[in-house]
């Protein structure tokens, strides 16, 4: 009976059941995140000993203003005014006041201190998330003072990586052709820096003509193409070393030699028989091997990530176009259809784009498409440029610009650019002189 | 036996009736249907093709040859003066004008029907402003009437809403709130699964007592170390966020709410 009761009771009784309620948040902004990176904190007896060394009056600024400036190039982040913080770099390092911190609207925070320990530079650093009032990351560097910059560079690859979920491109180099004199007889050189700009060293004298220098993917080797007795020859340079080696002779070489994924072959096109196709090379045994078999002209092939399939414009359909094959020459796939001609080909390390340059009614353009041919989007335009080079994240592509000369010959000037995937963080890349085809190392610190 | 069973049936049957007759709840209270409010489609174009009533076309003539007095500089102030209410037609005079038309074209005692009919019509549109105080008291109390109208469906809505989710307008508000404080990291790679749903606890005022990722397993596993940095990235939101922009009635429905971030629809672009 009780039970009966119960049950009627249970059946009337109001249930009052909540669901809980989800909100979808599909969308957020891309602003650049707000991020205060605090002076690296030094003791009075290192910094004596870095300024008897280094000749610079505060490292631990130094330091920090590198990651500053990698970190407002890079165009995700907005390092704060540095007259805003209200802690001190010391007292910072050990236990930010995220109050303090918040009041300036930093959602990110760097602190860091710099040692002279034996002879040698130690810099740690830590990641704080100011919102979250914890800390993100904490890491040390022990190194020759002399590297310096180097570690500037690695703890921005650090703080990007943590805070973009992608790795960072800053302690990495760029190695281009400098160039200098008049349009009629520039002298080249082979030049590599830091991808700030700075450490600047030429490889070459000048003597000959060096072009289209590309970085292996692996490690610091970069092959290049320079004439010799004016027949192109491809060259080996290990940059850590300075021993260079020639890989052969090529005549009719129409384009840059570029590295497989795994470094152990080379890409390139020649013209044999009066056809220009594609073959690679084998770096260990130096068998050639012919690729692409088409009486057309292909040329700048580029092997996407996996080494599965090749990237290479050609001219097989009237004009040129870019297509995909895989990495035996089979399944030949033309992706480009837009109007104008495309060059340049380039797969992005992540695989997912391939970056190329467009002739479209006199403007050249730079753009990415997917590797599909897909969703083409043109990044910038200008009067005269081409060469992209990806960094090894893929996501900024470095490239050469051109201006235009006047009626008596002047005015002329090549320079480096860097512009990222979205389009608007378009930057000139300081060189001490004129500079074209660049390209972009993987990361010196892997 | 017949005969008492007769009876028994009879009066079972008469009692049931009248119970039925008698009871409330049985008897069903007559639909109460808000009265039909009647829509005329018309087809809209660019200019008007409804020509201006007598009256109405003389007014706005007349306003607009004062307009233009007022504007011209050398208009005398004398002619402004001379631009009295007066010099509206009387509605009588007017009806008087159509009659006389009328009369001379048509048969009179149809014509004078309708113009009555009109006439009629136009006396109660007219502006009498003797009755402007009790036009004023009408519609204070008809107002009065609807706002208390207007009070019972919202008290009726909120009851309702208490056990729902939120309306459009309050999940629309609080998503342009969220939107403007999530940077979404930039370096995440858009073939993954990139939803991190985020349980909040939330204090009456829109700020936060708790948070706790759903996934949290999912930040240990190996390859998806991207998903560390959107789940932090949402919580950085949250915080920079807080308070919520939260209805500020039914507490109850809301103080547990589920925030699921998908980053994937912007960096597919």
């Amino acid at each position: 009976m009780l039970f009966r009761y119960l049950l009627i009771l249970l059946v009337l009784l109001p249930i009052k059941a909540f669901a809980l309620i989800e909100v979808d948040i599909t969308r957020g902004n891309l602003n650049p995140l707000p991020v205060a990176v605090s002076p690296l904190a030094i003791d009075k007896s290192s910094k004596e000993n870095f300024k008897k060394i280094l000749k610079k009056e505060n490292l631990g600024s130094e330091i920090s203003m590198i990651v500053e400036n990698n970190l407002k190039q890079s165009g995700l982040f907005n390092p704060l005014n540095k007259d805003a913080f209200l802690q001190e770099p010391d007292i910072a390092n050990l236990k930010p006041r995220f109050e303090d911190w918040n009041l300036i609207k930093a959602q990110a925070l760097v602190t860091g201190k710099v040692t002279f320990v034996d002879e040698k530079l130690r810099v740690e650093f830590r990641l704080w998330d100011v919102l979250a009032g914890k800390e993100m990351m904490a890491l040390a560097f022990t190194t020759v003072p002399s590297n310096w910059r180097r570690v500037g560079h690695i703890i921005t690859d650090k703080v990007y990586e943590r805070l973009t979920g992608e790795k960072g491109y800053f302690d990495t180099r760029i190695i281009y052709i400098s160039e200098k004199g008049p349009k009629t007889n520039r002298i080249k050189k082979l030049a590599i820096m830091d991808q700030d700009g700075f450490n600047n060293k030429y490889l070459t004298l000048g003597n000959e003509l060096v072009l289209t220098p590309r970085f292996s993917p692996t490690n610091q080797m970069v092959t290049y193409l320079s004439y010799f007795k004016n027949l192109p020859r491809v060259y080996l340079l290990d940059i850590e070393t300075g021993m260079q080696e020639v890989v052969g002779d090529f005549p009719g070489m129409t384009f840059a030699p570029r590295f497989s994924p795994d470094g152990k072959k080379i890409i390139m096109s020649f013209a044999k028989d009066g056809n220009s196709d594609i073959y690679t090379m084998d770096l260990e045994n130096r068998i050639v091997e012919r690729i692409s078999n088409h009486p057309s002209i292909d040329t700048s092939p580029s092997y996407s990530p996996d080494g599965k399939y090749i990237t290479f414009n050609s001219d097989r359909s009237g004009y040129q176009q870019i297509y995909i094959m895989k990495s035996n020459g089979k399944n030949v796939k033309r992706i480009s259809f837009g109007n104008g001609l495309y060059g340049t080909p380039v797969w992005s390390p992540r695989g997912d784009l391939i970056a190329f340059t467009k002739l479209h009614k006199g403007k050249f353009y730079i753009g990415v498409m997917r590797t599909d041919g897909t969703g083409e989007r043109l990044l910038t335009e200008n009067y005269y440029q081409e060469a992209p080079s990806w960094s090894p994240n893929g996501r900024v592509l470095i490239f050469y610009r051109e201006t235009k000369t006047n009626a008596k010959g002047e005015g002329f000037s090549a320079k480096l650019w860097s512009i990222d995937l979205t389009g608007y963080n378009e930057k000139m890349v300081e060189t001490e002189t004129d500079a074209s085809d660049p390209s972009w190392s993987s990361l010196l610190s892997n | 036996m017949n005969r008492n069973v007769i009876i028994s049936f009879g009066l079972h049957t008469l009692f049931v009736i009248i119970t039925a007759m008698s009871l409330p709840f049985l008897s069903k209270k007559p639909i109460d249907l808000p009265p039909i409010i009647s829509v005329e489609l018309i087809q809209i174009t660019d200019k008007t093709n409804i020509p201006f009533a007598p009256k109405a076309k003389k007014i706005i003539e007349k306003v607009k040859e004062k307009e233009k007095k007022l504007v011209s500089e050398q208009a005398p102030p004398k002619k402004i003066k001379k631009q009295k209410p007066d010099a509206v037609p009387l509605p009588d005079e007017k009806i008087e004008k159509i009659k006389k038309i009328k009369d001379e074209k048509q048969n009179p005692e149809k014509v004078e029907t309708e113009i009555k009919q009109i006439s009629e019509f136009e006396k109660k549109e007219l502006f009498d402003t003797n009755n402007i105080a009790a036009l004023i008291d009408k519609s204070k109390m008809e107002s009065a009437e609807t706002n208390k109208k207007i009070d019972k469906v919202s008290q009726n809505q909120d009851k309702e809403m208490d056990y729902g989710g939120l309306t459009l307008s309050e999940e629309d508000a609080l998503k342009a709130q969220i939107f403007g404080c999530w940077s979404i990291p930039l370096g995440l790679p858009f073939n993954e699964n990139l939803l991190v749903r985020i349980k909040l606890q939330l204090k009456p005022d829109g700020s936060i007592i708790r948070t706790e990722i759903l996934d949290h397993a999912r930040m240990n596993r190996p390859g998806q170390a991207f998903y560390k940095v959107l789940a932090e990235s949402a919580l950085r939101a949250i915080k920079l966020c807080q308070p919520l922009r939260v209805p500020s009635t039914g507490y109850e429905r809301w103080k547990d709410m589920q925030l699921n971030f998908d980053a994937r629809e912007m960096l597919e672009g």
